[in-house]
């Protein structure tokens, strides 16, 4: 007799008996950590590592810390962190050499740029208006920053220092960077084969080179191609190199963005009898740009980091203004925790603008599958 | 009217940008003459043989005082490769095990590598740099130096001090080899143990032939390091470690610098190129049945390769262009010389002229190279 074969039940009427929890804490425990044994291995490892560190770590920098005090001799008794070099410093390290009193001034400067850059994140707030109020914080910025009218004291640019310097250069490479390097991605798309070469010549040229190295040609190269009767501003040289650098670097994110762009589009955009400008910024940018705006948010970012290079060439930004602050032979023992300090200001704007970033690459995603 | 013609117009347009781009550029070149003569300063690249006036401390190349400028920035190039290709290298690893860690379904393996890649992605590299000196330098001097691993490595503000091996070959070198040396025979046994499944059908037994061949790799490294069999630590003379290899705070600020900062990025890629890998791959690999090892190789690496290859060609790029940082921390890299170069010969424009020329074709020769790679990896459609 063959096999009695049945797919309800099992056995004489034995049922199975229940799965296991699927569910709960240990099991959830047991599967972040301890999921078999090369895991718990790692878990063990690492938690013996944690556990070795983070005690010293944390006497260091809490539990026998300096916070607060005017006399570096206190520090040098203690055996944790001297966070007081940070107040006792942080004017230096956030404004430079900028005159003490006139400080509030970078300071509505710092504000100003951050809000705004604020508002320009939020999608509920994109329009042209934007631009207008760029324009206007731009010709804020400038007239805080340099006074000479409504009775603020003029300062000039070799006394600019700090986070509005940063600021600025980072407001500047990236508002100025954004057009010229929409136009150099223009230009390396266009059918004219001498626009075109002019434009993958500098896009590979500044690609090519360290950023330092472009920032040295503006510094010391630019005046020997200028009359000597014409001199610029040394931040101004630098900005024009970190302009054409980040210029070059958008260039071709941009660019990306255009191939992306369907050919019926750019022939739809000719059916309509639109000309070339026309059609570039009504049809096709608007949407190239659209798609590229996380891939920008990279070259954003690393434009904000990218600051700090001014300070190889003798241009006081947070970075300079930290090395210089750190001169003073009392508090010198002390520059990591300045430096520590300086690093928690980037990453507060870095990381917050690379959730920015996800989150706006999510938002565009949603809106594509609508 | 013929400006109606397109054509037309496109000639215009073309002419015009060509005309300003060169009026430019002799309006710039008039003025650099114009400047270098009330400087009284000869253009051309004549200065490069004269002597240099300055020494270099570190480098594979010695470099004098009575050596050329020409020799000078020689040295800083060679410098700037070196500090590269050994970022690179670290990078490379650092990037490889930060993408798995990420990926791994052990929780706290993957936050702290992400941990890890936020606090490097999110602060400038310069920062990073200039930090890991001050580390480095802060360290106690020779007398009472720290040795992790007694009696061979020593810690000290003037440098690490690492044991060589008796024939007096660097251990970095030595390690280097090794891996080469290794990986080529896992290759070559890996592609044998292929053609014999293809062959004979028969896929077991393959882990020990290839473990074999790894094994032997590592003797033939050995053989062509000459056979050491001893190493030499370095000893305290003096204020100085002599005997073994000092590496410079400078170079270790540097590479450090250069290879944690990059190895998050290059963490990221492979994270992002291993989810990549569709989940109806792995579970068809899993049909066949392949092994763990196999459906790695087989199917996830060749696809997450795929998207892999070209960001980290422009982040080895980026790497190589941000070695010129190393004149933050005084290493003497191509263009710390360059800078010291100017400023003692006042040729400005031929300076930057070699070095521009020095940085654009390596950023090129590693685009090409890594798309020949590129071309490999990529879908072959016939």
């Amino acid at each position: 007799m063959a096999e009695r074969i049945s797919h309800t039940r099992l056995g004489d009427g034995q049922t199975l008996p229940p799965p296991r929890q699927q569910s709960g804490f240990l099991l959830a425990l047991r599967q972040s950590f301890f999921n078999g044994w090369v895991s718990s291995i790692i878990t063990l490892a690492l938690l013996t590592m944690l556990a070795m560190t983070l005690p010293g770590l944390w006497s260091w920098a809490i539990s026998d810390a300096i916070w607060s005090t005017q006399d570096s001799s206190v520090c040098r008794a203690a055996s944790g962190a001297c966070w007081a070099v940070i107040g006792e410093k942080h004017r230096v390290i956030l404004f430079g050499t900028y005159p003490y009193d006139e400080h509030w001034r970078g300071a509505l400067v710092v504000a100003l740029v951050t809000g705004l850059a604020v508002l320009s994140a939020i999608p509920r707030f994109w329009s042209s208006a934007l631009f207008v109020f760029w324009g206007l914080t731009t010709v804020l910025v400038t007239i805080l920053m340099f006074g000479g009218v409504f009775g603020l004291p003029y300062v000039g640019t070799n006394k600019w220092g700090g986070l509005p310097l940063t600021m600025i250069v980072f407001m500047t490479s990236v508002v100025l960077g954004l057009p010229l390097a929409v136009v150099l991605a223009l230009g390396r798309r266009s059918h004219m084969p001498v626009i075109r070469a002019v434009c993958v010549g500098i896009i590979e040229v500044v690609r090519g080179l360290p950023l330092i190295s472009v920032l040295f040609m503006m510094i010391i190269i630019l005046p020997l191609f200028l009359p000597t009767d014409l001199t610029i501003d040394k931040l101004l040289r630098a900005l024009i190199g970190m302009v054409i650098f980040f210029a070059a670097y958008a260039a071709e994110v941009v660019r990306g963005g255009l191939q992306a762009i369907p050919t019926g589009q750019y022939d739809a955009a000719k059916a309509l009898g639109l000309s070339y400008w026309p059609a570039m910024i009504k049809i096709i940018l608007p949407q190239a740009l659209r798609i590229v705006i996380p891939a920008l948010m990279n070259d954003i970012i690393r434009a904000f980091k990218n600051t700090t290079f001014v300070s190889i060439i003798g241009i006081f930004d947070v970075l300079g203004a930290t090395k210089a602050s750190m001169r003073d032979v009392d508090w010198v023992r002390y520059s990591t925790e300045a430096y520590i300090f300086v690093a928690l200001l980037f990453f507060v704007y870095c990381f917050a603008m690379s959730r920015y970033s996800q989150f706006i690459e999510k938002r565009l995603d949603s809106e594509r599958e609508r | 009217m013929f400006w109606n013609d397109a054509k037309i117009r496109a000639l215009i347009y073309q002419a015009l940008v060509l005309l300003l781009v060169l009026g430019g550029l002799a309006y710039f070149a008039l003025n650099a003459q114009q400047a270098m003569q009330d400087r009284g300063i000869t253009t051309g690249l004549d200065f490069l043989s004269q002597a240099s006036g300055f020494a270099i401390g570190e480098g594979a190349i010695e470099h004098g005082p009575d050596d050329s400028y020409f020799h000078a920035l020689k040295t800083g190039a060679v410098n700037t490769l070196v500090v590269s290709i050994a970022s690179i290298i670290g990078a490379t690893f650092i990037g490889l095990f930060l993408g798995v860690a990420r990926l791994s379904p052990n929780k706290l393996l993957s936050g702290l590598a992400r941990v890890y890649v936020e606090i490097f992605r999110n602060t400038p590299q310069l920062l990073q740099i200039v930090m890991w000196y001050l580390l480095l330098t802060n360290l106690p001097g020779p007398r009472d130096a720290l040795s992790p691993v007694d009696g061979y490595v020593y810690l000290t503000n003037r440098g690490i001090n690492f044991p060589v091996l008796n024939n007096g070959t660097s251990l970095f070198l030595a390690f280097v080899v090794a891996l080469v040396c290794a990986a080529i025979a896992v290759a070559l046994a890996t592609r044998f143990m292929d053609y014999r499944l293809r062959q004979t059908g028969k896929a077991d037994g393959r882990m020990v032939p290839i473990f074999g061949a790894g094994v032997l790799g590592l003797g033939i490294a050995w053989v062509l390091l000459g056979t050491p069999t001893d190493l030499i630590s370095p000893t305290l003379q003096g204020f100085k470690y002599r005997g073994g290899q000092t590496i410079t705070p400078e170079f270790i600020a540097l590479f450090f610098g250069l290879s944690l900062y990059i190895g998050a990025f290059i963490g990221e890629i492979v994270r992002a190129g291993l989810m990549s890998v569709p989940k109806g791959q792995l579970e068809a690999a899993d049909s066949i049945p392949l092994g763990r090892y196999d459906r790695f190789r087989l199917v996830v690496l060749p696809q997450a390769l795929r998207v892999m290859v070209p960001p980290a060609t422009a982040q080895y790029v980026s790497l190589l262009k941000n070695s010129a940082l190393g004149v933050a921390v005084g290493y003497p890299e191509l263009y710390n010389v360059t800078n010291t170069t100017t400023t003692l010969s006042g040729q400005a424009l031929e300076c930057v002229l070699v070095m521009a020329v020095f940085y654009l074709s390596i950023a090129l020769t590693i685009s090409a190279v890594m798309n020949v790679y590129n071309r490999r990896v990529q879908i072959k459609e016939r």
